[in-house]
Formats: C-alpha cells, structure tokens, sequence
C-alpha cells in the first residue's frame, strides 16, 4: 500500500474533462428531479456549456501529458485527440437533437444527462490505461447508450432498438471482461504497459494459446463495438431503430472512441504476439468492408444505408490497425476524425427532413430535395463526396493516408482489395446524389419543413470540417503524426 | 506428503466423490424404498398452503419490477461500504472524502427516484395520453 495516496492536483487536472461532464450529468438528473410537470426544461442549454467547458478542459489536460491515479489513466496526445473527438460529436449531437425532441414531445432533460453519462464513459475509455478502466469506460458509455437508442420509449422500433442494443452488448462486453480476467491470470496485471512488458520479458514461457485466447475474448468485445464482421449484425437494425440524432452520436462518438482503445490494446499490450492477431484481423478488415458495402448497396433507407456504410468504415481503419505502424496509427486518428464530421453530417440531414415519427427515411424520399432546399442537399452532397472518398474532402486523405500505411507495411493485397470495395461503394453514395438533384420533387421534398437552426449549424459545421480536413489535413495529420508514436 | 500438484488435489476428489455416491444412493433408496400415494393434492406445486388459483404467467403491475431494481442499486451500493471499511485506517481522509462524495451521488440518485414518483405505491388513475410520454412521474406513464 503506497503511504502517499492522495492525488495530486495535477492528478485531478488529467481527469478534469470527465470530471466536470460528470458533475453536469448529475446536475441535470437534479434539475430535472425538481422541474414541475408542464415547465420546461433548460438542459439542452446547460449541456452545450458543458460541452464548451470540458473541450477546454480537455485541450489544457492535454498540455500536460502523464499519468494520474496509479497508471488508471494516461493522458497524451493520442487520448487527447480521441477525447476532443468525442466531445465535438456530442456537441453535433446536442444541437442537432434539439428540433427532434420538440417534435416528438420528448423535451425532458434525461436525454442530456444520459448523453453526458455516455461522454464521460467515452473520454474516460480514449485516455484509459488499465484494463478494468477500459471496462468501466466502455459500460458508462453503453448503458447510457443502450436508454438513448430507445428514448422515444412508446415508439416500437426505439423499443427494438435499444433492446437489441442492449442484450447484444452486453453480452459482448462480457466477452471483454472476460478476456481481461485471461490476461490478468498469465500476466498478473491488468496495465496495458505492464502486460506489454510481461510478454516482452517472459514470451518463451508465457502459454501462448492462453495469450491467444484472451486476445481473441477481447476482440470479441471490441469488434462488436467498432461493429466489425462477423459481430455486425446488430447494427443496421439498432442504427435504423433509434432516432436520428443518436444514431448520429452511436456511429461516430461511442465508435471512435472504441477504436481509441481497440488500437491502444491490441498495438501496445498485444504488440509482442502481433504476428498471431495480425492475419485474423487482416481478415476481419477484408471482411468487413465487404459486407458493410455490398449490404449497403440494397438498401431502401437512408438510416439502414449509412449503418451499413459506418461498418464499411470500420473495416477501412481496422485496415490501418493491421498495418501496425505510426504511419497506420495516425491513419486510424486521421479517418475517425474525417468520418466523424461526414457521418454526423449526413445522419443530421435528415433529422428535421423526416419529420414525426421518422416518416420520410427512404432514400425514394429525398427526391427532389435540390430543388426544394439547396442548402440541405448541398452539405449533404459534400458528405456523400466525402464518404466516397474524392478529392478535396476528408474522406480522400483519410482513405489515402490508410492505404498508403497499409502499403508501407506490404499489405499489397489488403490495399487492392479496399481500394476495389470503395469503388463499389461509390454506386450508393451517388445514387442518393443523384435522387437529390435528379428526380423530380415528390411528397416529402414538397412537404418539407425548414431545417432548424441547430441542424443548419451542425450540417455547415460538419461539411466545413469536411472541406477543411480535405484542403488542410496537415492541420490534424501534423498533430496525429506527433501523438501516434506513443502506441507501440 | 503430496509429492506432485496433482496429489495435493487427492481430497477434493475424494470429497466430490463422496458427495456424489450420497447424493445418488439417497434419491435412489427413496425411489426404491418409499411408500408411492397418487393424488391430485400431489400435483401442485406446494403441499401444504394456499390452493394455487390460475396461471404463474400473468401480466403484474410493473411498479415491481421498479422496487426490485432500486432496491438492487442501492443494495450494491451498501456492499460497496464493506471494502472501504477494510482499508479506512490506511488511507484516512482521502477514503473519507472518496465516500463522501460516492454517498453524494447516490443520494442525488435516491432523490431522483422519489421525486419522479417510483416510490409512490398508490397513484390516482388518470387517463393515459396519446403520443410519446413526457411527463414527469414514471408510475403515472407507465401505469
């Protein structure tokens, strides 16, 4: 027992992002606890400053990089990132909410505090350095995610969504924890550093079907977060399921910040038996972007369509994962942030678009939308563009600075193969461009309400991030290039 | 003295397997032995007690459902004192104030519950409204 156990400030300091969303999300259960049937509720207003509050917070704890809480937690430039990353998206999220909750008469401050409780999960996961931390990270994001996808609790499809969400999820975080109790049982730590260190140091006789078989619980639990393939099902169905604007925060917040975690594991702690997971997840990559792409290519409705598409991604960075190197770690950094913003986007548009009870989702319904609302279809353009991967958008660099690590590495075959996928899922993308621009108005578009302010500030916000990463990527790559090196 | 590893399990075998043999020899003695009476009294579920009337599978009020979950919250929440008793002497104020604030946060929990009315057993009926419920009291909405 160490006789100095209380932190230091500095200590504090490293935490303070999770620590003031925390104190936000259990203000508003307070508020919301007093607030008298009729009146109305505030927490939208007092979660967008917490936002503001914890960027900042986060931006100065990333100044001072180290560990805090016994190695619990360690912040650095990687963790930084990823925890700017989802703050931003829950920032996207609380604006382009707002118009949703009003229509559907679900105006209570729950949603915020839940989405504050998820943040916290997710900003604790980006910068945890332990196993149990990881854990804990990853069920305060879900359990508040699992209520969020089912929040409109007398919709049925909210109801199937958040109860597959749940019951799959759970049982895959089972999957993790139970890895971790394998590796702590060979290693004797559950520190990612530590278990890196007692492979390096004991590999000849540490039992190597039992490292892989904890590896492998472990990636059971992650690539059902990051939905990979074969752990993809549940996605499209809890994508479509739940409303717009969480489907929007579920496949960019929760999903970058597991990936944060998915790289730091399996480059730092399983580095040394990197060889043994190497060709599963090459496999898993291959996997994924097909599935996700040629699903996508079938499908009616636009939410079924970008879930289908967010898994696809998924692959292309799990192709950065394999690659095992800076070069592909700063890839993995580089695309989550481009997908984000392009993701969020799209999901965003047709929050206000679908109106009451999400009756206008299929992409037949956004026939037209060029005529009757130009700014709306022309963001929504610009993430189609982007998701593609053409030039001058995010999505270019992203998917170029992925396959060029994959190159360097010698993943000839990997490379030809994504390359050859995201060809194929320019045939979606562009169809919705062309229903757009091309078809003539039909109910939806002619019925269509004016965006509200919220979504038109997240669709500019989000196509001029877009935009900007595509011009200037060296404005986030420089960043990600310096932080990449702290995973092995 | 146990030479191997192996052998220093010897007892526990030994154990399971005594275990075993009792169990099965008294269920089959009984079987062999005891006196067999057929009557419809033999048939339910309880011998002794009140007479079961209709199905176990019924729709029940969900407000039991609520008082079983709070209950388990803040059940574990107790058993999360235990160890904290155990190394209160070593780390002092810092556990102190640690507990402190866990307490602080549970208590904004409980005071969520109350005020959101779960823990009110009998609501007046009231009728239900169309559309998504927004209200602020759970039993009301979910009633």
């Amino acid at each position: 027992m160490p006789t100095n156990f209380m932190p230091s400030t500095e200590e504090y300091f490293r935490i303070l992002p999770e620590l003031i969303l925390t104190l936000a999300g259990v203000l508003i259960m307070f508020l919301e606890a007093l607030r008298k049937e009729g009146q109305k509720s505030n927490a939208g207003g007092v979660t967008l400053a917490t936002l503001v509050a914890a960027l900042i917070a986060a931006v100065m704890a990333g100044g001072s990089p180290g560990p805090a809480f016994h190695d619990m937690v360690f912040v650095d430039g990687f963790g930084t990132f990823f925890r700017i990353l989802v703050l931003v998206v829950g920032l996207l999220t609380v604006l382009s909410s707002q118009s949703y909750l009003e229509r559907h008469d679900a105006q209570i401050g729950e949603y915020y505090g839940l989405l504050l409780f998820s943040l916290v999960g997710q900003s604790l996961l980006c910068v945890s350095n332990e196993l149990m931390m990881v854990f804990i990270g990853i069920e305060i994001s879900s359990i508040a995610s699992y209520i969020m996808a089912g929040f409109l609790r007398d919709d049925k499809r909210n109801n199937e969504s958040a109860l597959k969400y749940f019951l799959l999820g759970s049982f895959a975080t089972a999957f993790l924890l139970y890895g971790v109790a394998w590796i702590y049982g060979i290693t004797g730590t559950t520190n990612i550093d530590g278990i890196r260190q007692a492979l390096l140091n004991n590999l000849p006789a540490v039992p190597l079907p039992a490292v892989g078989a904890a590896a492998a619980l472990m990636l059971v639990g992650f690539a059902f977060k990051v939905s990979a393939v074969p752990f993809q099902a549940w996605a499209p169905d809890v994508y479509q399921g739940a409303p717009a604007p969480v489907s929007a925060f579920m496949s960019a917040g929760p999903k970058a910040a597991a990936f944060a975690v998915f790289t730091r594991v399996f480059l730092t702690a399983f580095g040394p038996i990197a060889n043994r997971w190497e060709p599963i997840l090459w496999i898993v990559a291959l996997a994924t972007m097909i599935v996700g792409n040629f699903a996508a290519l079938t499908q009616t409705n636009i939410k079924r369509m970008l879930a289908y598409s967010s898994i696809a991604h998924a692959g292309y960075v799990l192709v950065a994962i394999v690659a095992h190197s800076e070069a592909g770690t700063a890839a993995v950094m580089f695309y989550l942030a481009s997908y984000a913003f392009m993701n969020v986007g799209a999901f965003a548009a047709i929050v206000d678009y679908s109106r009451r009870n999400e009756k206008f989702v299929n992409i037949s319904d956004l026939a037209g939308l060029g005529q009757k609302q130009p700014f709306t279809a022309s963001m929504m353009t610009i993430y189609m563009l982007s998701l593609i991967g053409v030039p001058l958008t995010a999505g270019f660099f992203g998917k170029f600075y992925i396959f060029k690590a994959a190159l360097e590495s010698d993943l000839i075959w990997l490379t030809v193969l994504g390359l050859l996928n995201s060809a194929v899922a320019a045939y979606y993308y562009l169809r919705i461009l062309v229903v757009m621009w091309m078809h003539e108005p039909g109910e939806a578009a002619e019925s269509a309400p004016e965006a509200s302010f919220g979504v038109k500030a997240v669709l500019f916000g989000s196509a001029l991030a877009t935009l900007v990463l595509g011009i200037l990527p060296s404005l986030v790559l420089d960043f990600a290039n310096r932080s990449a090196n702290i995973i092995k | 003295m146990p030479t191997s590893e192996l052998e220093k399990y010897f007892p526990v075998l030994v154990m399971a397997v005594i275990a075993a043999v009792m169990a099965a020899s008294l269920t089959i003695l009984s079987s062999v032995l005891g006196k067999r009476s057929k009557s419809p009294q033999k048939d339910t579920p309880y011998e002794c007690g009140m007479a079961p009337t209709g199905d176990a599978r019924d729709r029940f009020s969900i407000k039991f459902y609520l008082v079983a979950m709070i209950f388990i919250l803040l059940d574990i929440e107790a058993v999360f004192l235990y160890p904290w008793a155990v190394v209160y002497r070593q780390l002092k104020w810092f556990a102190f104030f640690e507990m402190l604030l866990f307490i602080a946060l549970v208590l904004v929990g409980y005071f969520y519950i109350w005020k959101k009315g779960a823990l009110d057993w009998a609501i007046p009926e009231r009728p239900r409204k169309a559309g998504p419920k927004t209200g602020t009291n759970l039993y009301r909405e979910a009633a």
